[in-house]
Order: C-alpha cells, then structure tokens, then sequence
C-alpha cells in the first residue's frame, strides 16, 4: 500500500516525535510556577516567622466576612443581571429604558463613590421612605404592616449589609450585560424555530434561549465573581471588618506593615488563583 | 368568509424591509391537502411570502387566513395558530443543548401539552418515520446535515401541524444528503398533508408538486401545475430562470 496510514486501525493513535526542548520550555506556564512559589514562601514565612504568624492569625479572622460578603452579593447581583438583561433586549420600552438607565448610571460612578453613596444615601433615605409608608398604612388603619414598616430603624441597618446591597447593585448592572451578550450570542435562528412550534417568548427564552447563553457566560461570570472578591477590599471603607478592614486596623494598631499587607495580598492571591483556575476548568468543559 | 377547504389564504398582501419591496401585493389560495412549491431567484419574495404564512414575518398591508382564521397581532391566537403550521429551515435550527428526542417532545409537552410518555411516543413514531430512529438519545451536533433536517421535519411533524412549510431545506446540505432529505418529503408529499416548499430542486417540484409557482421581484409570475409551468411558461422571466437554473 502506498499510504502506511491506510494500514492502521481506526482511531489509533499515531505517536508523534518529541517537541524539541526549546518548544517545550518556551511553552511552560512560568507565570502560574512563579505564583506557586511566591505562595509556598509565603506560606513558609507564615508559619516560621512569629510576627507573620501573628498577623495571620488576626486577619484571618476577617475572611468569613470576606467570603459571606462576596456569595451573598453575587448572588443577588446575578439575580438582578439577568433580570436586567432581559430587559435590555425587551421589546417593551419601559422595561428596556428602566434596565438601560441601570446600568449606564452605575456603569458612569466609581464604584467606591457607589459604595458611599448606597450604604451612606439610598439606605437611609429608602428607610425613611419606608417609615414614611408604614406611618401612612398606620394612618390608614393597616396597623400591623406599617407598625413593622415604621419600627425600621436606619441605625439598625447593619454596615455589612448595605455593603452587600452596594455590591448586588453595582454588579447586577456588570452582569447584565454579560447577560445580554449571552443572550444576543444565541443564533436567532434558535428563538425562531421555538415561536414556529407555537411557543411563547418566555417559554423560548427560558427552555431555549437561556440555557444556551447562560452556558456560554458562565466563564464571564467566573471572573466576574474574581472581580468581585477583590472589590470587597472596597467595603472597608464602611468599617466592615472583612480582611482588608482587618489588616488595616493590625497595621495600625502593632505599625508592622510590611507583615499585616504582605499577608493580606497573599490571602487575596490565593483565592484569586484558585477560582481563576476552576472558571479555566469550567471554560475547557464547556469549549468541546 | 373563506371555503373551508382553503387552508391558506393569502389576499393582497404587501411587505417592505426599509425601502427594499419583498412582497407587493401577492394573493394566494392554497387548498386543502396540495403540495405547493414555490421556484423563483433569490430576492424574488418566496421565502418572506413563506414566512408571513406562520407570522414569523408581519405584513405590512393584506390578509392572511389559516384554516380560516384571519391572522392578526393577538400573540395567543398566533400562538395556536403556529402550533398547527410546521416549519422546517434551511439551517435547521435544531436545539443543539437537548438530545434529538428532547428537541421533539420539548414543545409537544410545553405548547400541545401531552404528558411525557404520549411525547415521547409519537417522538419516536416520526424519528422512525424518516428514518432515524437510532439517533434518538444523541446531541443535534454528533448528526449530519441530512440527519439533522430530517429530526428537525420529525421535530415538526410531531406536533400534527395541519401544514408544513418548508424554506429551502436542502439548501445548506452537502449534496450527497440532499436525496435522503428529499425522499422523506417525497414520502410525506404522498400522505396528503398540506405542504409548502420554498426550493430550488426542480426535480422534486416536478415529482411532487401539485403546484407550482413562480415568483419574481416580489410578485407571483406564474402559478399553476408542475407541467404547465415547467413545459409551456407564459412569461419570459419564468423562461429566463428555467433555463438558467437547468444548465447547472
């Protein structure tokens, strides 16, 4: 036979020549082993050096504010994204024009000033309004609900909590346009084949249209919820004691800044490296 | 009111896209049953004609009856009206994130409302009936193109459309598939359902059709038997594209 690989069964593997040394070195992921060993000399210094140990210890204590902040906020920011993102893409106008000015307003304001402003203005004055209806219902006879309306208390919010509610609203805005272009990826051909059976637009949004874009921006969201990891560090302005918060008030308090930040950076780089490495698995899965 | 054995009636129906004419006044009674090919260059309006017939287009002027019903904005009505007009696509449109029996039962449980089991028996009654049976349980994207038309014509025949409306099926498909596609519309063709087909094998029209009906510039040319329009064309225009579409 003229063709040797005619010969070979189907589907046999045909082992290649090795790459030449140079290729494979050159190919090697240096920046992941640089992180790895900036990791394990932390680790070493933390656990060998007393004062690196000490801060450790009192930062940590911060992580589960961290952490609670981070899920609860993602969670309501990816309910408020698709919502929103399915508004920008409605036919209605009122829907399309209330989602739109969402996000472009949030997308037009530092998120810090957002923060300040949610916790320290909106909070506040959504309270008084409330008080405000709970005094009204009370007046209108409907003492059980606007006795409860009225008996929230501004004081009585607490700093966390407008913090998670500063975060959901500014990364609900993000993610709703990763929404929206998940949604818009999505060949119309597919939103039309599912009207031409007789279904209706939620009906195909949700058993066709939404699963297909929700799978393809899951990697978007993966980073998206990295970034909002990071962007917690922010609520330390509201005094909430996440690790940032934490670090800071250590520093302070022992002037040992190069222990309270270095540990600090190193407990954000950690979870950072480990989520990027699981939103990469997540794209691989979902690329074939 | 309309013969009720007029299953479609399209009547002086207009359609613009911008400054572009697609459809000036076309009118068309289709009958009860009739296999209907419509020829014609592209741009000429057949595809848009096709889609006004399930309003997946809106025309801009005009009336247009399913089995009597006048078609109209009410999104429910249309709705119901779309569960009983099949639609096959040139790029098939196949749910590429269910299976093959998930994309036929999925709107014969959410639209026709029939139980899981009843779906999925008539889901695999149509998959045996073009001749895939044994794809059932795989992915849109594991099958080729003429296996993926056929489940996407199982996909449509599963809801017992009173018509079928085809836009270019074979179209996109390489052109060894072509014929397993065209035999399972030859054999559906014969079992008396009403069809529609916007094609350019003009060896199917001539096998099947009832109808047949040339269209140009937005208009309807020519209408009338396969022979009569293929063998005795009145106009030039129907001449010119024959013949330019038989030298290939």
């Amino acid at each position: 036979m003229a063709c040797e690989d005619a010969a070979l069964p189907h589907g046999a593997v045909i082992a290649l020549p090795r790459e030449p040394m140079k290729l494979r070195l050159n190919r090697f992921p240096w920046w992941f082993a640089a992180i790895v060993v900036i990791m394990l000399v932390t680790t070493g210094v933390i656990s060998t050096q007393p004062s690196f140990q000490q801060s450790f210890n009192f930062i940590k204590a911060g992580l589960s504010v961290t952490i609670v902040t981070t899920l609860a906020a993602f969670s309501i920011a990816i309910v408020l994204g698709l919502v929103t993102g399915l508004g920008r893409i409605s036919s209605n106008v009122v829907f399309k024009n209330l989602a739109t000015l969402y996000v472009e307003i949030i997308r037009g304001i530092p998120m810090l000033v957002l923060i300040f402003f949610i916790a320290l203005v909106l909070v506040p004055a959504s309270t008084s309004g409330l008080n405000a209806l709970g005094s009204w219902l009370t007046g209108m006879g409907l003492g059980s609900i606007g006795g409860a309306l009225s008996a929230i208390d501004n004081k009585g919010v607490p700093m966390q909590l407008r913090a998670v509610i500063a975060l959901s609203i500014t990364y609900g805005a993000f993610s709703a346009e990763i929404f929206r272009a998940g949604i818009q990826s999505i060949n119309k051909g597919q939103m039309e084949a599912a009207r031409s059976q007789g279904m209706n637009y939620w009906q195909a949004m949700r058993f066709i249209i939404l699963p297909q874009a929700i799978r393809n921006v899951l990697p978007a969201l993966g980073n998206d919820f990295i970034s909002m990891l990071k962007d917690t560090s922010l609520v330390s302005v509201l005094a909430v004691r996440d690790i940032t918060q934490v670090a800071k008030l250590y520093a302070g308090q022992t002037f040992q800044y190069p222990e309270a930040y270095s540990t600090l950076a190193v407990l954000y780089l950690t979870m950072t490296v480990v989520l990027s490495l699981l939103v990469k698995l997540l794209e691989r899965r979902f690329q074939s | 009111m309309t013969d009720p054995d007029d299953i479609i009636v399209v009547r002086n129906v207009i359609k613009r896209f911008g400054s572009v004419w697609a459809l000036r006044c076309v009118s068309v009674t289709i009958k009860r049953g009739r296999v209907v090919v419509i020829i014609g260059p592209s741009g000429s309006g057949k595809s848009t004609l096709l889609r006004c017939i399930n309003h997946m287009e809106v025309e801009d002027e005009g009336e247009i009856y399913i089995d009597g019903q006048l078609l109209t904005q009410d999104e429910k009505k249309i709705n119901e009206i779309r569960a009983d007009v099949g639609m096959v696509f040139q790029h098939f449109n196949l749910y590429p994130h269910l299976t093959v029996l998930e994309n036929i039962t999925l709107a014969q449980e959410i639209v026709r409302k029939r139980n899981k089991d009843e779906a999925r028996q008539i889901a695999l009654q149509q998959l045996e009936r073009v001749g895939i049976l044994e794809k059932a349980d795989s992915y849109p994207a594991q099958l080729s193109g003429g296996q993926q038309q056929r489940v996407a014509i199982a996909r449509a025949l599963a809801m017992k459309p009173k018509i079928m409306l085809f836009d270019e099926p074979t179209s996109a498909l390489d052109p060894e598939m072509i014929k397993e596609v065209l035999d399972v519309m030859l054999d559906l063709a014969k079992e008396g359902i009403t069809m529609v087909v916007v094609t350019h094998e003009m060896g199917f029209a001539r096998a099947a059709a009832d109808e047949v009906i040339f269209m140009d510039e937005g208009r309807i040319i020519e209408h009338g038997a396969p022979e009569l329009v293929f063998d005795h064309p009145r106009h030039d225009r129907t001449q010119l594209f024959l013949s330019q579409i038989l030298q290939k």
